[in-house]
């Protein structure tokens, strides 16, 4: 059965449609998967009865003649951030250690409703916050990659959706949902050899997605392929009238409407993405793209960004800030963690439940974000930093006067190994520089897997599209996977 | 107008007050959650997930409070901001479930209007404007009980997201009598609107109070705010006692402390609020997951247009058009509901008697005030739970226009009414009390009462015409009060020559 | 700008969480790292430039005045509400006694 793991999302689900295995196959066959991959740490709990449960309705669907969804039989990871009803979700936090939602998110109905089922919840950054998933309460994900230098050094799977992106490469599941605020998904893609979306702003609900940075986070797929994104993002996305900011637009059939001639298309290359000291692995790997997008028939232009030096800057104050508000809520009154000292009052028993509770980051982040919404200081930092998300804004709306995409790296780097930068908080950040703009100017964009590094390791490029074509982003993706034959996969060590 | 001044051992001192009002806008549901705002269910029945900010949980605002919210603005002839956001305010507190309050600072929507207050009951002409800075929606809080158990607090949510306006004054009162006018005109114009019950002794309206005190003319003092003061009554005396309070620590060579203050309505004091003692800082800022709120002129004519006619309108139209009196206006224009029982009584009554309004709306606003106000105040009732509904004021109110029974008869006719629950016209047959018009028998009457007083009729004749009045009241007398008095009048004109 | 020790101290009590001597000696340079990091941004002329109030311009939808229409975010799910607290009595949340 082992080879069923070996499948993605479409062969599965077409698959089982057909009868060529039944869906509790394919769930048992993940569930194995699943279960001897403790070494790697993906998930912080494993709901093997759940995939089964989806698995058999499906069958029974199937066997009944009724209609079958986009996902389904298709066994999936659900990140940790996202509320799961009867099943803890902990944003891989001590804080949230106990909490059992009595909700569903509103993403992960979509995904069930559409035949989908849960094969457990996946690690990430505690809540959302690293790019290296060294920040989790549950210990950190290893990625299932090694370097080719024979040193075994464990590697960051990236982050924070680095238990997804670790599963989805280690065939622990076919795909998985991801959140991205500054680069969760796409980081996290590039570094194991994947593919992920991050969707324009708005399209998948955040409703019952632990909240990090409200005006940044989407969820998104990570999958092997374009395909199977295009196809998992069409079950994710949709208006949810319970978020405010939920685009009420029609979900477009992005896995039907895939093609990757693009021909009369044109893809921007930004200047000021090619930095002082770039990575001369990572700029051949971008030179690779330029030639495969024009193989598939399109112009490439050279654009503009003047601002992209100050995104990270302005994101590491919008984040902070906004998660600092967000993350108030969790103060032991109702529900997860309270530490109630002997004798504390009210207000001591706050400090001390979230003393207790957040790991350094989110405190780190807390604090900066506590700090610059201070009084005194709001203007200064957090006025001027949405300032220069507009001016980010406007960088990418005249450069999509030029272009229709933008063909970008993922990560300056490939994956680095674990502990490398988890003592320098700044270098830790700078691995989110190219996946940030897009994020602050909502944008989507996706990382698609480009080749390996001399290391041995997996490079992503990235494609950033003009606001709701997730079209355009998809066909100029499948071009390069394509184009690239990214056929490299982890050797099992685990 | 006399100024109000607190005399102190320094000499006079002016008080300086600003009132943020706090209404519950009337709504089924909550602000952010389609939880309900009924009062008084069992804790934390009316609470969502959103309310009790689960993780992941979002705020989608109820269309219904933010027009509430702008008619409000416009019956005081404010400013709409067509384009307007929420902020968050950040604080940590047992009820407030999100650790911050979705409020309104930095682009409210409503901006600057004014109220006209008349302070002295008794002069309502002389009025003044308070000047109103904004009004902006936020969310209230949850509710925290601090005696059901010996260490703990008990934390109650139901309140938690309900839809409150805060109405903002100008720092425009200088007395306690002018903030009472204020809270009590604010209060009309809210129920008029119907934004707001105004009962705040639930609690669905109350008041921050600011106040400080200055030698007259000086330069502002600083100022301390008195939290959640619930009735017109404690507002004036928390201003009473708060500026008394401070004028004596000015005087004996203190400072004032900005500070929160709560109000004891068991001792008509107020004192420092130690919980709130911490340094404040909000750290407002636009809530990331709300849009901007942008209003279309579709939207702003429908709350133009389904604005009732407001107390100051109505009460120009009753003095101008119906012809009260300014006080009559004054008193059944002070509340909507007074204004709404009389509007039915008069439309009544008029159709009952086939006149114009105009005609018989000053014999109704007479009756009605002398009347009928002393009739409620004699069981304790008020309009609300009249024993008699104006359907059946009305019927009588006719009788005695139409001349079937007399005004004296109809006091009769209308404490039986309270007693028995049973119409006029019923009661006026049943015991035989219709008005006697018939110049025969009156003539008779009038013949007999000459007859047996003819010493007053012969001082009548000689010029003491002030004994008209006991002819008739005779007369009026010897017929039980039935006779129609205009023609008791014409009749002994006619035989006293 | 240096933020010095007294300050992060502040801020963590402003953010609820206890930070002891020895986490505040760790916490005072990363502070000021990040914070120097951040304000490259004083270096950009934002005159005329309008803070951002919405990444995908669209308008704020309004929901009907209707109670309990969508169940999960209706009320009446007072098990559900109190279901994960750590200390729930008599259908309250409990809480070490405040004194106002």
């Amino acid at each position: 059965m082992t080879e069923l793991t070996n499948l993605g999302v479409r062969a599965i689900r077409d698959g089982v449609a057909a009868g060529d295995f039944t869906a509790r196959e394919v769930a048992e066959a993940f569930n194995a998967n699943v279960a001897a991959a403790a070494d790697l740490n993906a998930f912080v709990i494993a709901t093997p009865e759940k995939a089964i449960e989806a698995a058999e309705k499906v069958d029974a669907d199937r066997a009944a003649g009724k209609p079958l969804g986009s996902m389904a039989g298709v066994p999936i990871g659900m990140k940790d951030l996202f509320a799961t009803r009867g099943v803890q979700t902990t944003a891989a936090s001590h804080i949230l250690e106990s909490f059992v939602p009595e909700y569903e998110s509103t993403v992960s109905q979509k995904l069930w409703d559409a035949g989908a089922g849960m094969l457990g919840k996946l690690n990430m950054d505690q809540f959302a916050m690293g790019s290296s998933n060294e920040t989790s309460y549950f210990s950190n994900v290893i990625s299932p990659w090694r370097r080719n230098d024979g040193g075994n050094a464990p590697l960051a799977p990236g982050g924070s959706s680095g238990g997804s992106s670790a599963a989805v490469a280690a065939r622990l599941c076919p795909a998985a949902t991801g959140t991205d605020t500054g680069g969760s998904i796409r980081q996290p893609a590039a570094f194991t050899g994947i593919t992920g979306i991050k969707p324009t702003y708005g399209r998948c609900s955040r409703w019952g997605i632990v909240a990090f940075a409200s005006s940044l986070d989407q969820a998104g797929p990570m999958a092997r392929d374009v395909t199977d994104c295009a196809i998992m993002l069409g079950a994710m996305a949709g208006f949810d009238p319970k978020d405010s900011t939920s685009l009420d637009l029609p979900v477009p059939d992005w896995a039907g409407s895939l093609d990757s001639d693009l021909r009369g298309k044109k893809v921007g290359i930004p200047r000021e993405y090619r930095m002082d000291g770039m990575d001369a692995e990572i700029a051949r790997s971008w030179d690779d793209g330029v030639a495969w997008l024009k193989d598939a028939g399109a112009e490439v232009v050279e654009i503009s960004l003047p601002h992209t030096k100050y995104a990270l800057p302005a994101y590491y104050i919008i984040a902070p800030a906004e998660a600092s508000s967000n993350l108030a809520r969790y103060d032991g009154v109702r529900y997860g963690l309270r530490d109630l000292p002997q004798g504390a009052n009210l207000q001591d028993m706050y400090a001390a439940t979230r003393a207790a509770g957040f790991g350094d980051e989110v405190k780190r982040r807390i604090l900066i974000g506590t700090y610059v919404l201070s009084a005194g200081f709001y203007d200064a930092y957090y006025t001027q930093a949405m300032k220069v998300r507009t001016l980010i804004r406007n960088d990418f709306e005249k450069a999509f006067e030029e272009c229709d995409v933008i063909l970008a790296p993922t990560a300056p780097s490939a994956a680095f190994a674990l502990g490398e930068k988890v003592d320098d908080p700044i270098s830790m950040y700078l691995n989110d520089v190219f996946a940030v703009p897009a994020s602050l100017a909502g944008l989507p964009a996706m990382s698609v897997p480009a080749g390996l590094s001399s290391a041995g390791l997996p490079l992503g490029l990235q494609i950033i599209g003009k606001a709701f074509d997730e079209q355009g982003v998809l066909n100029a993706g499948l071009a390069i996977e394509q184009r690239a034959g990214f056929t490299a996969q982890p050797e099992k060590w685990w | 107008m006399s100024s109000y001044r607190i005399h102190g051992t320094t000499g006079e001192w002016e008080v300086v007050i600003g009132l943020e009002v706090h209404a519950q806008v009337t709504s089924n549901a909550k602000l952010f959650s389609g939880a309900s705002t009924e009062f008084g269910s069992e804790p934390n029945a009316n609470v969502s997930l959103v309310d009790a900010a689960m993780p992941g949980m979002l705020p989608v605002p109820n269309r219904e409070c933010i027009r509430q919210a702008v008619r409000t603005g416009m019956a005081i002839e404010a400013q709409i901001n067509k384009w307007s956001r929420f902020d968050r305010k950040n604080y940590f507190y047992a009820d407030l479930p999100q650790g911050y309050q979705i409020s309104q600072l930095y682009h409210p929507l409503v901006g600057e209007g004014q109220l006209e207050i008349s302070p002295d009951e008794k002069n309502p002409d002389q009025t003044k404007i308070i000047g109103i800075e904004r009004i902006h929606v936020e969310q209230d809080a949850g509710k925290l009980m601090h005696d059901q158990h010996p260490t703990m607090s008990y934390v109650d949510l139901n309140r938690s997201g309900v839809a409150l306006m805060e109405i903002v004054s100008r720092p425009d009162m200088r007395s306690p009598a002018e903030a009472g006018a204020y809270v009590r005109k604010l209060r009309s114009i809210l129920r008029y609107v119907g934004s707001c019950d105004g009962n705040m002794e639930e609690g669905s309206m109350r008041a921050d109070v600011n106040v400080s005190v200055r030698k007259p003319g000086g330069e502002l003092g600083t100022r301390t705010e008195t939290k959640n003061v619930n009735s017109v009554r404690f507002v004036m005396a928390a201003i009473e006692h708060e500026a008394r309070r401070q004028v004596d620590v000015l005087e004996e060579g203190g400072t004032i402390v900005q500070e929160t203050r709560l109000f004891d309505p068991g001792t008509g004091t107020t004192r420092s609020m130690r919980s709130k003692e911490e340094a404040h800082d909000y750290r407002y800022f636009p809530d990331p997951d709300l849009l901007p709120l942008e209003l279309d002129d579709a939207f702003l004519e429908e709350c133009r247009a389904s604005l009732p006619e407001l107390p100051d309108a109505k009460r120009k139209r009753y003095i101008e058009v119906l012809g009260l009196s300014a006080y009559n206006a004054g008193v059944l224009t002070a509340e909507v509901d007074t204004a709404r029982w009389f509007e039915a009584l008069l439309a009544e009554t008029a159709a009952a008697q086939g006149k114009a309004e105009a005609h018989v709306a000053k014999q109704a606003a007479n009756w009605l005030i002398s009347e009928f106000f002393g009739a409620l105040n004699k069981v304790g009732r008020s309009l609300e739970d009249s024993p008699v509904s104006h359907a059946q004021a009305a019927e009588l109110l006719a009788l005695i226009g139409k001349g079937t029974i007399s005004a004296t008869i109809g006091k009769q006719v209308l404490e039986t009414m309270f007693e028995t629950g049973d119409n006029a016209a019923a009661i006026v047959e049943r015991e035989g009390l219709t008005q006697q018009s018939d110049s025969g028998a009156i003539e008779a009457a009038v013949d007999a009462v000459l007859a047996a007083n003819g010493d007053k009729v012969e001082q009548y004749k000689a010029g003491k015409e002030a004994l008209f009045g006991f002819f008739v009241g005779q007369t009026m007398k010897a017929m039980q009060g039935k006779a129609n008095p205009q023609v008791v009048n014409e009749v002994l004109k006619a035989k006293l020559g | 700008m240096s933020v010095d020790r007294k300050t992060v101290a502040k801020i963590a009590s402003l953010a609820r969480i206890k930070m002891d001597e020895e986490e505040l000696d760790r916490m005072v340079p990363e502070f000021n790292n990040i914070i120097a990091f951040v304000e490259q941004l004083g270096e950009v002329d934002t005159s005329g430039v309008e803070p951002m109030t919405a990444v995908i311009p669209q308008a704020l939808r309004l929901r009907d005045d209707v109670v309990d229409a969508d169940p999960l975010t209706g009320g009446n799910v007072r098990e559900k509400v109190l279901a994960n607290a750590p200390l729930a009595e008599h259908g309250f949340f409990a809480v070490p006694k405040v004194i106002e």
